[in-house]
């Protein structure tokens, strides 16, 4: 069975990486991650700041429907190679997260197709766990929401 | 067709869990399992080729039979609440694709 994008968090270790192969020339995927505009569309988060440099800095941050942020993300950028590399820290402001250490690989597969390597190391494997649970728990929470609003109709 | 699956629809279905719960104690061949039930062979295989696609469930060649066993690497992952993780970035990822293939198309 196909599956374009992988996820291996190996048992006790304290990193996950995903893969992802795409239908796009490696120069579209690096853009992708470069241009602010873009990053916007896919991501679903604003960009406040991204300097595409060594020893650059960036900001994200995204809003709910009623405008209040509720997620702030912040990093620095060790290494930046058009093209092939990003090592970027990512930090979750406000949160119980620890920074992470995300490397980036861009490679060439053919020249309409490209694939993605994300390395995010952790300080522990328990906060490894964590994040990777976030998402459920997010699904758990929008399922009740909806509840709420259903049953609130009822009232 | 597509033949990419989800794995929540996979073990959603009763009689998918029942056939998941029946092999965990041995491996078994598509008509040992179907005699478990009393849903008709055809469906019974429909059921073992969407698990088999979900890579829950492998597939193993002995002499001229073929037995599923439980794959426990993907079990644990659908227990360690890693698809939804996944999930998550095939959605973001897709959308990028699909974001810059328009991008490219309008130059």
């Amino acid at each position: 069975m196909e599956r374009k994008t992988e996820v291996n968090a190996e048992n006790g270790k304290q990193e996950l990486v995903i893969t992802r192969e795409f239908d796009l020339p490696l120069e579209l995927l690096f853009k992708a991650y470069t241009e602010p505009g873009i990053i916007e569309q896919w991501m679903g988060t604003k960009v406040l700041k991204l300097e595409n440099k060594k020893h650059g800095i960036y900001q994200f941050e995204t809003s709910d429907a009623q405008g209040n942020v509720v997620f702030r993300a912040n990093g620095v950028i060790p290494e930046f190679v058009p093209n092939q590399k990003i090592t970027r820290t990512f930090e979750m402001e406000n949160t119980p997260f620890s920074v992470q250490l995300e490397f980036l690989e861009f490679e060439k597969l053919t020249d309409s197709t490209s694939k993605l390597t994300m390395q995010s190391v952790f300080k522990s494997v328990e906060l490894r766990d964590q994040l990777l649970k976030l998402p459920f728990a997010k699904g758990i929470n929008m399922a009740h929401n909806r509840l709420q609003e259903i049953v609130g109709k009822l009232k | 067709m597509n033949l990419r699956r989800d794995v929540y629809q996979a073990i959603a279905d009763p009689t998918r869990r029942a056939i998941l719960v029946l092999v965990a104690s041995q491996s078994m061949t598509a008509g040992a399992i179907a005699s478990n039930f009393d849903t008709a062979r055809p469906t019974v295989s429909k059921h073992l080729q969407i698990l088999t696609e979900c890579e829950l469930l492998e597939q193993e060649q002995k002499g001229r039979e073929v037995y599923y066993h439980l794959n426990p690497e993907r079990i644990k992952e659908v227990a360690d609440f890693i698809e939804p993780f996944r999930k998550m970035w095939d959605d973001r990822f897709n959308k990028l694709e699909t974001i810059m293939k328009e991008y490219q198309s309008k130059k």
